[in-house]
Parts: structure tokens; C-alpha cells; sequence
């Protein structure tokens, strides 16, 4: 489903981000990919969106070298991954509802889809009753959930989460862990990057291990070990 | 599908339009500014106008003929002038009315009007009077007079003005060239002063554009509601402009008629208001598109 073929990501002459990275993702994976700050974890996750581009090698989503597409075909891809960051990334001037209908709208559903599918994807992430909040009137863990009903409401394929409980508290961090585990169980493959110990020696999925930009450790029952 | 994505689009505009409320009002006093320096551009181009053309009106050249020219020979020659593309108009003087603008001239002078009396006949010859388009054409129409063959002329008073056409030709022309130059300088420096603010509002944004971007919207989704928002700031822009130019030149216009001599703008105005309107509404709407369109070219890149 996601292939990293030989990718390197170079930023300027002196800090390689990524070298050499190779590996697979299987339709329906659950794959934490961890290693220290620094480690390449955000670059790879960026080379996934097309956010940025690889200096040399080739990421294919779908057999599909997402490098290759044009702008205009870029969002069509994008709307197949769903995409959770550290930061939330959501939109400041609309309400919790706006922000998730966005998703849609954008990917141009009817006005029925989404009046039926956006409270239906709050009530899942528990935020039923905040639809009207604007980002800055919530919580930090209540902002990760709505951006992670965002990145589900399109249905993706593949959920990628770039650090998605780094600003929470651990009672918060282990409710959004449990959405995802939740999720994959459903058959959405989920990629996580993360640094955190706890959850990953939890999990017990498949993990890939960073380290200066090279993949170190590539385990089917993983564990967090630098 | 198309119609429901332009309407989301109109939709997020206004929505952004009103909770973006103060750097909206920001932007739009900005334009109103720069509409307001290309209004007065306008009318101050059309009161310089309207001034130098009253100067040009003043002067003219006379054709003199000489007392036993036949009229059908005047007229044939007021006909040849009026042919030309330099002349802008030709008055008839007869003989008749020559001598009575004489006559009015010198009614206080009873030594004049007997000498007339004594005469018994009139002494005056008919005249043309040329007016051109430019003053830059007298020296052509002269020569055209010269070399037309014309009977009955006595002579054509341009060489004696000569100097002075030609120093208010120059002047004319360097007053108009001067005019537009200034124009052109303090429109643009309005035009780049509304098109940096419209850059730094989006520049705000820059993170949602990227947002929008990574949660799969196309580019003309994202930009749409910026295009049709810069849209509406031209127009609201456009409606403020309008208005604050009507108690403006009401006041401003009889003052500027004494000093110049013009027209009265005001009534220019009142008379021009919605060639004025749509005049400032298509720059005002330009000006915010364009703008936004190329602040947010670079954050889309994503």
C-alpha cells in the first residue's frame, strides 16, 4: 500500500534527514514508526503528503509514485490519507463542525453526506456536544479529537498521525491511542510516528525504528529500544 | 457539483468576511484610500482638462478679406477649414456684424462714429474665425491658406501671434504631460500601498492555506473564498469611495470654478456618478483579486 523506495531527504549540505530509507506498508498495518527528535520521523510523514519532496528515491502510495503527480492531483490522494499532527492544524476561524465538514466539502460530497456523516464522526471521537467550538475554545485533547474525526470523515485508507500525543496528557494520549487501535481494527491502516516509550511497548504492533535518518530496526512485535 | 462548490465557496467568504471583522475593516479603509487617490486623479484630470481647453478657447486666428470679397468666396473658404481635421470650428463675421462689434467697441467715442457717418459706407472687410483643436495646428492652417489659392483674402493674423500660440502650446502640453505623470505616480504608489495590505492580511492565513492544502482541497478551493473576499472588499471599498466623493466635491467644486475657470466638478460628478461608480468598482474589484490572488499563489505550494 505504501512503499518508501531507497528515499533520501537532504535539507541543505549539512543535515541529512532521511538516507537510504526502504520499507513496506501492508493494507490494514498498524506500523509505529519511532526514533528520537531529530530522527526523520516528521520528513517521512511529509514525503508521504507530498508535502515536501525527496532528494533522490520514490514513495509510492497505491503503486502510485505521489512525486510524479501534479498539483492538481495531489488533493485526490490526500483525501485517502488522513493526516493527524502534533500541532492539531486546524482551521482557527471555524467552529469543530466547520473543521471536520471542511474535509468533505472539499472533497466535494452532497450536503447530505455531510450533515449525516460529520456529527455521526464527532459523536465517535466523544465531541458531540463541542460542535459549535471554535478551536481556541477547546481543550488541547479535545482539538486532537477533532482533528482526528477531520482525518476520518473522508473514510481513508490510511490514518498517519505525526506525533498525535505529544502535547497531551497521558490520560488523554491513551484515549486517542485507543481511537486508533479502534480504527485499525476496522480495517484503516494507521502509521504512527511517535517517541513515546509507554505506548509503543503497549501496543505490541509492528515497529520501525529511526535513527540519524536510517531505518535501525524493523520489528513485527516491536518495542521501543534505542 | 460545480454550482454547490461555488456556493460553499461564496459562503466561506462571507463567513471569513465577518469573522475576520477588524483586519476586514483594515483592508477595506486601505482600499478606500487608494480609490479615493484614483477618484481624485480622475477629477483633477477632468478639471485640468476642462481648464486648459477654457485657455484654448481664448485663442483663435482671424482670416481678414478684403471689403469687396464676394460672400460665396468667404463661404467656399469657411467651407475648405471646416474640411480639415485640424480645425475645430469657423464663425462667419460679415461685413455687417464687423461693423457693428465696431461700432459697440467705440460707442463712448463720438469722434470714431462720426468719422463712420461721414464715411457713409462700410470700411470693415468680413472675417473667419479659426479655432483649431490644437494650438500646435495654427502654423498648418496657415499654410494651408497661403498655398490654398483663395481669392479675396486680405491677410491671416497668425504670424503676428505666432510666439505667443506657440509658448502656450508648449505650456499646454507640459502641463498635460506633468498632469498625467503625477497621476501615474501617486496612483501607483496607492495601487502598491492596498495590494502590501492585502498581501500581509492573507499572509496571516498562511498556515490554514496550508491546512486546507494537506486535508485535500484543491488549490481554487482554498483561493476561492480569498478571490471572492478581495471581491468584496473592492465593492464595499467601491460604495465608501462614492460616497465620500459626492459632500467633497459639492463643497470643493464652486471654490475650484473661481480659482480655474472650469467646469464645477461637482456637477461633473453628479452628472458622471455611476460611469464613476463602475469606473472605481472595476479597479477597487482588480485590485482586491489580483492581490489575493497572487498573495496566496505562494503559500499554495504545498
Amino acid at each position: 500500500m505504501i512503499y518508501f523506495d531507497n528515499v533520501s531527504k537532504i535539507y541543505n549540505a549539512g543535515s541529512v534527514a532521511l538516507d537510504s530509507v526502504s520499507f513496506v506498508i501492508e493494507p490494514r498495518e498498524f506500523v509505529s514508526i519511532v526514533g528520537q527528535s531529530g530522527a526523520g520521523k516528521s520528513t517521512l510523514i511529509k514525503l508521504l503528503l507530498a508535502e515536501e519532496r525527496p532528494t533522490s528515491g520514490k514513495v509510492f502510495f497505491e503503486s502510485q509514485n505521489i512525486h510524479k503527480l501534479s498539483r492538481k492531483e495531489i488533493p485526490f490522494v490526500r483525501r485517502k490519507i488522513g493526516t493527524v499532527f502534533q500541532d492539531f492544524r486546524l482551521l482557527p476561524m471555524k467552529t469543530a463542525y466547520e473543521n471536520v465538514a471542511f474535509a468533505l466539502e472539499a472533497a466535494g460530497r452532497d450536503d447530505a453526506e455531510i450533515a449525516s456523516d460529520v456529527p455521526h464522526v464527532l459523536d465517535l471521537v466523544g465531541l458531540a456536544d463541542r460542535a459549535d467550538y471554535f478551536p481556541h475554545e477547546l481543550s488541547g485533547g479535545q482539538k486532537q479529537r477533532v482533528a482526528i474525526a477531520r482525518a476520518l470523515v473522508n473514510r481513508p485508507e490510511v490514518l498517519v498521525a505525526d506525533e498525535a500525543t505529544g502535547n497531551l496528557d497521558p490520560i488523554n494520549s491513551w484515549e486517542i491511542i485507543r481511537l486508533f487501535g479502534k480504527i485499525n481494527e476496522l480495517g484503516t491502516t494507521v502509521v504512527l510516528a511517535t517517541h513515546n516509550k509507554e505506548i509503543i511497548d503497549t501496543i505490541d504492533k509492528r515497529v520501525v525504528t529511526l535513527e540519524n535518518g536510517r531505518v535501525v530496526r524493523d520489528e513485527k512485535r516491536g518495542r521501543y529500544v534505542l | 457539483m460545480f454550482t454547490v462548490k461555488i456556493r460553499r465557496i461564496i459562503t466561506a467568504a462571507l463567513t471569513n468576511f465577518w469573522r475576520n471583522g477588524w483586519v476586514s475593516v483594515a483592508t477595506i479603509l486601505v482600499m478606500v484610500l487608494a480609490l479615493f487617490m484614483a477618484g481624485s486623479l480622475i477629477l483633477f484630470q477632468v478639471l485640468l482638462e476642462s481648464t486648459l481647453a477654457e485657455v484654448q478657447k481664448k485663442i483663435d486666428v482671424s482670416v481678414y478679406f478684403l471689403p469687396d470679397a464676394e460672400e460665396s468666396e468667404i463661404l467656399h473658404v469657411k467651407k475648405s477649414l471646416e474640411q480639415l481635421s485640424e480645425v475645430q470650428g469657423v464663425e462667419y463675421v460679415s461685413r455687417q456684424r464687423a461693423l457693428e462689434i465696431f461700432k459697440e467697441r467705440h460707442a463712448d467715442n463720438t469722434l470714431i462714429s462720426s468719422a463712420l457717418d461721414e464715411l457713409g459706407e462700410n470700411p470693415l472687410g468680413a472675417s473667419l474665425k479659426v479655432e483649431a483643436k490644437d494650438p500646435s495646428y495654427y502654423e498648418a492652417i496657415d499654410v494651408f491658406l497661403k498655398n490654398g489659392n483663395f481669392r479675396g483674402i486680405d491677410k491671416v493674423n497668425f504670424r503676428q501671434h505666432e510666439l505667443v500660440f506657440k509658448r502656450l502650446s508648449d505650456t499646454l502640453s507640459a502641463t498635460r504631460k506633468a498632469g498625467l505623470g503625477v497621476s501615474i505616480v501617486l496612483g501607483a504608489i496607492a495601487f502598491l500601498v492596498a495590494f502590501n495590505t492585502i498581501r500581509l492580511a492573507i499572509y496571516t492565513s498562511r498556515d490554514e492555506i496550508g491546512i486546507m492544502r494537506l486535508v485535500g482541497a484543491s488549490s481554487w478551493y482554498v483561493r476561492g473564498p480569498f478571490l471572492i473576499e478581495g471581491a468584496v472588499h473592492g465593492f464595499l471599498a467601491t460604495v465608501i469611495t462614492t460616497l465620500l466623493f459626492w459632500p467633497l466635491t459639492l463643497w470643493l467644486g464652486p471654490k475650484a470654478q473661481t480659482f480655474f475657470g472650469g467646469i464645477d466638478i461637482f456637477a461633473y460628478y453628479a452628472g458622471n456618478i455611476i460611469q464613476f461608480f463602475l469606473m472605481l468598482f472595476l479597479i477597487g474589484v482588480t485590485l482586491g483579486v489580483l492581490s489575493s490572488f497572487v498573495a496566496t499563489q505562494r503559500y499554495l505550494k504545498i
